[in-house]
Parts: structure tokens; sequence; C-alpha cells
């Protein structure tokens, strides 16, 4: 495993690193949005006389005087009903009107001055009042999947139990507000947006105007945190583009960090039913798992919270099921981590359970229902070194050493462990590598560099393919005029873009019929060219699709809780993962440090509350809504199995970004109930759940 | 477009004095920003919870989204582009690279100087001061124990 401190490292810590909304734009106007304020409803009269007669104003808009533009189904927008388009109001929040201003402090009084009378509107259905339904239209994961006979899986148990669990509201909460500068010329729009997926805000911004998508450029190098946010294409993109058309001028438009609550998505809350029955010697007989989310009524947004049940353990009867509810609410979207995000809170928290029944250490447990094969479709997997995670992790914990009753002055200690796991999703990416005369080498592709490291990923896979120093590669990214990468999103960049860079620097290599390590720049020159490049693009293969292809971990985590205040303290963490090969080791484990961080909001500090009468998320800020601080934090210890899995692809890589901020919730939660016999079903734990 | 009121307001920012005009509306943030194309300070959240739009003003570092421009006339403010001088990186910043003490970059310019002002406030003595003085800059990223590593490093030289 190799390691590269980040390339893009000095212009971040000196401020040259530039981001949407500082992107300098000569005579750019800045726009402001007013926000619907029922849950549901329809907008009778919006009164933008105020805000028109406010110094600085130029224009201000409503539904019935902005540029048409044409919807698509969400995804690829995150909601599919785009703003200023009509009268009706489909959540708190959606934006009613927009002004434009000649500067930010004009534009966002004047918003303030947009007043508007409602109809139809009333209160809001909760998520505990609505029904489960099965969302319509074509799922990409099935809704349900059945193998066996649950009945009879129970009847040959000797132990089964059932509980019931639930992850709370969360929002992404990236430090960077989602912005857009956007100015047309003529038939051709450019936007320097903060997207995680340029390639997927241009064909929507096309879409959205009618023009080919060729005459919409999306420019966005570094993204300051998105963790699915930016991934589907939100409302600020359109509205800039739309007012730039409008009024003619470049247009600034970011989000407050109120609006990012609504117009951005967020994780839904989700329940879960779980019921596991095993013989007395700890073999599974079945596996049961129902999950529902919380949707917007627009879109039938669905989380696959129960994959994992389907992989993750060896029984003759599994079955699954995932339902939603519709409620009034903005749209929720893919949050780090999504499904087994959620899914295994509810998953790991039952097998520990189960476990603690029967009388069987829970690493042992799990080591007994290891499959050979995946035990819901037979298909083998690709590369699973689970087993290896959980006794390296024990091993590196000193997990022999557990026992109950442990204690240290007022702190009950509790060790917990449990599984992590994603699908590892895969799709298109690409790269042109250049090579030129002066030995000089370029990597351009779409990408954006969002945290994860992605230009050290290039330059250490150019560098070993063509033999050069990898400090030596320059990566140009994100811009949608690069060869297209589908995104900085759901874990795929390093295994998809890290095998198109792969094979476009071994085309180079093969046009010059160079050997890694010769002077290619002296061979371009000999052959009297400026330079030599190629262009790859690289897509899961079908053979691939032979196989179960997933990620793995095993993490194990004390908790100390103080026993008057019901404190609860994470000291230490420690994390081993199989997930394929792990091309720059340093940026790997800070990837997966950060996702255990996330773990341990989800178990312990977040949850955004929705008012029931208003139908909004209660605390539109970070100081209601609580993240992880720096004091937060104890002793973080990541490490992985050494491997590399050729069959999800080329590069021998899978991704990593979400797989580490799932399963730390049910290990801490494994872990209290540990320390104090307290189990904790609801997610985050508080401190009066264990008072 | 109606008339509007604006200040002449001086600061001295990175060594170097600007008089500009400027809406009293304006917050030091906004005006380093929007005014100044100091695009280093970065604005998180626009009300002082996450930290990320850090500035030293006379040497302490304040939240610049919490200050008026005009509040800050006389003072003067180091933002990220001043702490070192071109193509170098200040003891902090090489600590923070080396350490990979940042992921996204976005919170960074502000831990940078929120870490700068906490080894000169004599609050880098040990990782549980370094974690509790540098709690005030929310990295979601979460490269917490990286930023510790990097303090306690810059810390000692």
């Amino acid at each position: 495993m190799t390691s590269l401190i980040r390339p893009d490292g000095p212009a971040k810590l000196t401020g040259r690193a530039t981001y949407a909304a500082d992107t300098q734009v000569p005579d750019v106007v800045y726009a402001a949005l007013a926000p619907a304020t029922v849950p549901f409803g329809r907008v009778v009269e919006v009164n933008l006389k105020a805000a028109l007669d406010a110094p600085g104003v130029i224009e201000a808009y409503d539904h019935t005087n902005f540029v048409p533009m044409v919807a698509m189904q969400a995804p690829m927008l995150g909601h599919s009903v785009i703003p200023l388009q009509q009268d009706k109001i489909h959540y708190d929040g959606q934006p009613i009107a927009l002004v434009l201003a000649e500067t930010l402090e004009q534009a966002q009084h004047a918003a303030q001055l947009v007043t508007a009378t409602y109809a139809d509107t009333g209160t809001p259905l909760m998520f505990d009042q609505a029904e489960d339904i099965g969302p319509g239209g074509p799922q990409w994961i099935p809704l349900d999947a059945v193998k066996g006979d649950h009945q009879a899986g129970l009847a040959a148990a000797d132990k089964t139990i059932t509980a019931a669990y639930t992850t709370s509201d969360r929002h992404h909460s990236a430090i960077e507000p989602s912005a857009t500068i956007a100015w047309w010329e003529g038939e051709e729009v450019v936007l320097h947006s903060s997207v995680q997926a340029a390639a997927m805000a241009q064909p929507v911004v096309a879409t959205a105007f009618g023009v080919p998508a060729e005459h919409v450029r999306v420019i966005c190098p570094f993204v300051g945190g998105g963790f699915g946010s930016k991934g589907y294409v939100w409302p600020h993109l359109l509205l800039a583009a739309a007012a730039a058309k409008a009024s003619g001028r470049a247009v600034k438009l970011v989000m407050t960090r109120a609006q990012m609550f609504s117009l951005s998505g967020h994780q839904p809350a989700t329940a879960h039913e779980v019921t596991l029955a095993a013989t007395n010697d700890g073999k599974l007989t079945a596996v049961r798992h129902y999950g529902v989310n919380a949707a917007a009524r627009v879109g039938q947004y669905y989380e696959a919270t129960t994959s994992a049940s389907t992989w993750l353990y060896d029984s003759p009867n599994i079955e699954v099921h995932n339902r939603i509810r519709e409620v009034d609410r903005p749209q929720p979207t893919p949050m780090r981590a999504p499904m087994e995000g959620m899914g295994q809170f509810a998953l790991e928290s039952a097998v520990d359970e189960l476990a603690h029944e029967l009388g069987i250490d829970p690493v042992e447990f799990r080591i007994r229902n290891e499959p050979a094969v995946n035990p819901m479709d037979g298909k083998p997997f690709s590369q699973r070194s689970l087993v290896e995670c959980l006794r390296q992790g024990a091993a590196k914990f000193g997990w022999a050493d557990r026992k109950p009753g442990m204690r240290d002055g007022n702190d009950l200690i509790g060790w917990g462990v449990a599984v992590s796991t994603m699908p590892a999703f895969r799709m298109p990416s690409s790269a042109r590598v250049r090579v030129g005369s002066d030995g000089h080498v370029v990597v351009e592709t779409g990408m954006q560099e969002i945290g994860s490291g992605l230009p050290g990923m290039v330059q250490l896979v150019a560098g070993e393919v063509l033999g050069v120093d990898p400090a030596d590669v320059e990566v140009r990214h994100g811009d949608s005029s690069f060869p297209p990468h589908s995104g900085t999103v759901g874990s795929i960049s390093t295994g998809a873009l890290g095998s198109a860079v792969q094979a476009a620097a071994t085309e180079v290599l093969e046009k010059l019929q160079a050997q890694p390590g010769d002077q290619l720049g002296a061979m371009v020159d000999a052959a009297g060219l400026e330079f030599v490049d190629a262009e790859a693009r690289w897509a899961p293969d079908e053979a691939s699709g032979g196989y179960s292809i997933q990620t793995y971990g095993a993490v194990f985590a004390e908790v100390r809780v103080d026993e008057d205040l019901g404190l609860v303290r994470v000291p230490r963490i420690v994390a081993v993962y199989s997930a394929g090969r792990i091309i720059n080791q340093l940026a790997a484990r800070s990837q997966m440090s950060g996702g255990i961080i996330w773990g341990l909001g989800q178990a312990l500090l977040e949850k955004s509350v929705m008012e029931p009468t208003m139908g909004r998320f209660l605390s539109r800020n970070l100081a209601g809504y609580v993240v992880p601080v720096n004091a937060d934090i104890g002793s973080i210890d990541v490490s992985f199995v050494d491997e590399a899995d050729r069959i999800a692809s080329p590069v021998g890589a899978k991704g990593i970004g979400e797989l580490g901020a799932t399963g730390v919730s049910a290990a801490i939660a494994n872990a209290v109930f540990h320390a104090t016999g307290r189990r904790v079903r609801d997610l985050p734990i508080r401190i009066h759940d264990l008072l | 477009m109606s008339s509007h009121h604006t200040e002449q307001t001086t600061l001295t920012v990175n060594g170097e004095v600007r008089s500009f005009p400027v809406d009293p509306r304006t917050t030091l943030v906004d005006a380093l920003r929007e005014r100044l194309g100091l695009t280093g300070t970065k604005k998180g959240c626009d009300r002082g919870e996450c930290g990320a739009c850090t500035v030293l003003l006379d040497g302490k570092r304040v939240l610049s989204c919490m200050m008026l421009a005009v509040a800050a006339e006389g003072a003067s403010i180091t933002t990220i582009e001043g702490l070192s001088a071109e193509g170098e990186l200040h003891p902090v910043q090489r600590a923070f690279h080396v350490n990979d003490a940042f992921q996204c970059g976005f919170c960074t310019p502000g831990q940078v100087l929120s870490a700068v002002a906490c080894i000169q406030e004599g609050h880098a003595g040990s990782p549980e001061e370094i974690k509790e003085w540098m709690s005030g800059n929310i990295c979601r990223c979460a490269a917490y124990p990286q930023i510790v590593a990097a303090v306690t490093e810059a810390s000692v030289q």
C-alpha cells in the first residue's frame, strides 16, 4: 500500500483552492430567495412590491414572471418540482421568489420584504402517522427479496428475537453551503457550481432550458464537502441559471445555512423490525428485516436499508422488505452512509441481542455464520475478508479481555462490536492522459475533488503505469469539458476513475511502444510529436455481474458512561476493513476515520426535529442540529486488509467513502448495552435513555 | 437603481491598508470575500456556529461573520492569504499537510488560523487541551484526530 500527501494541500491550506462561491466574475449580481412558510398548499399571491422598491434591487421574480424550465424525474433532479414554475407548494422552504440586487446585503434584505398569501394548506402528516406503502416505478434495488420459508426457520430455532429500531432525520451539513454563479453567452450557459457530479448537472440544466448538453459548461474543481447533498441537482443551479437568462447578468446564488436544511436533501428517519432466529450452537435459521423510510409526497424517495441483511450472514431462510411513508416535508436524498448506514444499526444491534441471548461471544457468533457464497442469490463473492477483519480487529482491540461489569471510578465501561458493509456501486468514468515531449504528464477528468483525495489517487495510478514520479503528474479536474466522470457519489470514484486512468496511461505506453520507466518525453520528441495522448472510458463489464461485490469491515468501540449523568464518551475505536486495493493509504485512513466520526454523530448526537404543526425542521442551524466537534473524538485506529479486488475494477479498488459510516452506531449501542445493561434501539442515544 | 447608504471604511488586511465604501450592514467576512476578493476566508453558517470564517484580528482569532466590517476599522486583520509568503507554508500549514489534517479543505483556512491562535494562546499543551480549544471549528469531513496531531506537531516547532 502506497501513501502520498495531498497534491492539492498547498492550495487548500493557503486559501487558493477555488470553490464555487470563490469564483471572481466581473459585474456579478446577487440573488436571494424567499421561502414558502407552509408545509403544503398553494400560493395565492406573492407580493414583490416592497422588494422591488428596496435600494439596489434589479428585478424580482415569482412563479408568474420567471423563465419556464422543463423538469426531469428525481433523480437526477433532487426534487422533481422546480421552484418558481407554478403556484403549488410541496414543502416548507420551497422558494416562492427570487430577488436580484447589486450587492449581497441588498438582495438578502429585499428577499425578506417578500410576502405571500397561501391557500389549501393544513396540518402536515408526520412520519409516525403515515401508512407504509411500496413506492411505484422501477426499483434499482428490489423492494422485497425472499429465500426459503421464514416460518420454517423460526420452527427450527432454539432462540428467536424480534425488535424494533429507529434512526433519526439527519442533515449532511457540509461546511460549504451550495452555491452557483451562472451566466449566459448567447445560447450557452456557464455555471460555477458546488456539485458532486458535473456529469449529472450538465444534462439536467440542458433539459431545463432546452439546449444541447454541450452548450452547458459546469465547472467545479473543489467541493467543500457534499456527503450526498450535492449529488443530485438542487434548485440553486437552475434558479441561478434562469435568473441569469432573465436578467442578462452573471448571477451569484449562495444558499444560506438555513436553506441547506430544505433545499439540498436530508437523510430521512427510518424504522425497522428485525427478527433473527438461531439454534443453541449459534447457527442462524431465519433472518427477516423490514425497513421503512420517510419520503416526500413527490418522488417516492426510497432507502434500501435492508440490503445487507441479504448478504451478511448465512441462513437457509432470509427475507427483506422495504417500504416508504409519504409525508409533507422537503425531499430526502442519499447521505453518508445511505442504505446500510441506517440498516446496519438495526441488523447489527439485533445480532448482538441474539448472541447475548445465546451466551455466545458476538465476534464468534458472526464467524459461525460467515457464508461461503452470497446467501440470497448464491453468487460467489468477488472478495470478502470479513472474518480476517473480525479476528485482526479483536486482537488489536484486546477483545479477549472483555468482561461484564468493567468500570473506572464513576464511568461504566462497555465494549461493543459490529460489522460494516456497503454494496460496491460501480459507474462509468473516463480520463485523458497526455505525455508531452518535455516529459510532462497531464491527466484530465471531469471529476470533482471533494476531500477523498482523488487527485493524489490519479497521480499514483498514472505514475505507476507510466513509471514516473507521481508528483510529476499534473491532474486537471472539475470541468464538464474534460472526459466525464459519473460523479463523486456512491463511493464509486477510486475504482472507476482509477481504472480509466490506468487504461488511458496503458494506451499511451502502447502508442509509444514504451515500457514503464522509459524516457517517455524523449520518445515523444524522437517521434517528432509535441505530445502523445489517449482517452479511456471504464464501465463495469458483464463478467463481473456474476459476482457479489461489497466492502466489509469490523468496528470495535469502547464507551464510558457516567453512571450518574448518563453521558456517553467513546475513548477508542478500532476498525479493520476489507475494501479492495487501498491506493493511497494516508488519504484512505482519513476517509475511514472521518466515516467513523460520522457514525459516532449518528449514534450520539444527530437528530433533526420535525415541527409537527408547521412541517419544518425546527433547528435549521449548526447550533440546534449538533454534529461532532474535536472534543467529542477519542482514539481511532484504522487499518486495512492488504488485498486487491480485480473483479470489482481493473485497478483493484472498491469505494470506501460510505463504508466507514456503517456499523459504527451499532458498535457504540452494543458497547452501551455492555456497559449499562440498557439496550437503546432508537438513535441517537441520549442522556435520558441512560438515566 | 435607488440610492443607498455606504460608509468609507479603512481596514488593514495582511499588512495592506484597504479603503473602500461599504454598506454598514456588511459583515467582515462578506467585505473580505465580496469587496476585497479575499475568498480564502470561507462562510459556512454566517452565524458564528462553524468557525470557517475565522481570521486573526490584532493577533486574536475572531469569527468574521459575527463582526461588521465597520467595527474592524483601524484593526489589523490577517487572513489565510496573509499567513505565509506566496509559495511558502507557515509551520502550522506544513503540519496540517503532512498529517493529512483536512479533506475537502473548506473549513481548513479557519482551522489553520484557529490553530495558530491556539498555539499562541498557550492552549496547545496536550491533546486534550487542543481538542477543547479547537472545538469552535467544525470539520464535517471530521479530520479531528489529524488536526490534533498537526497542532501538537506545530506547537513544538
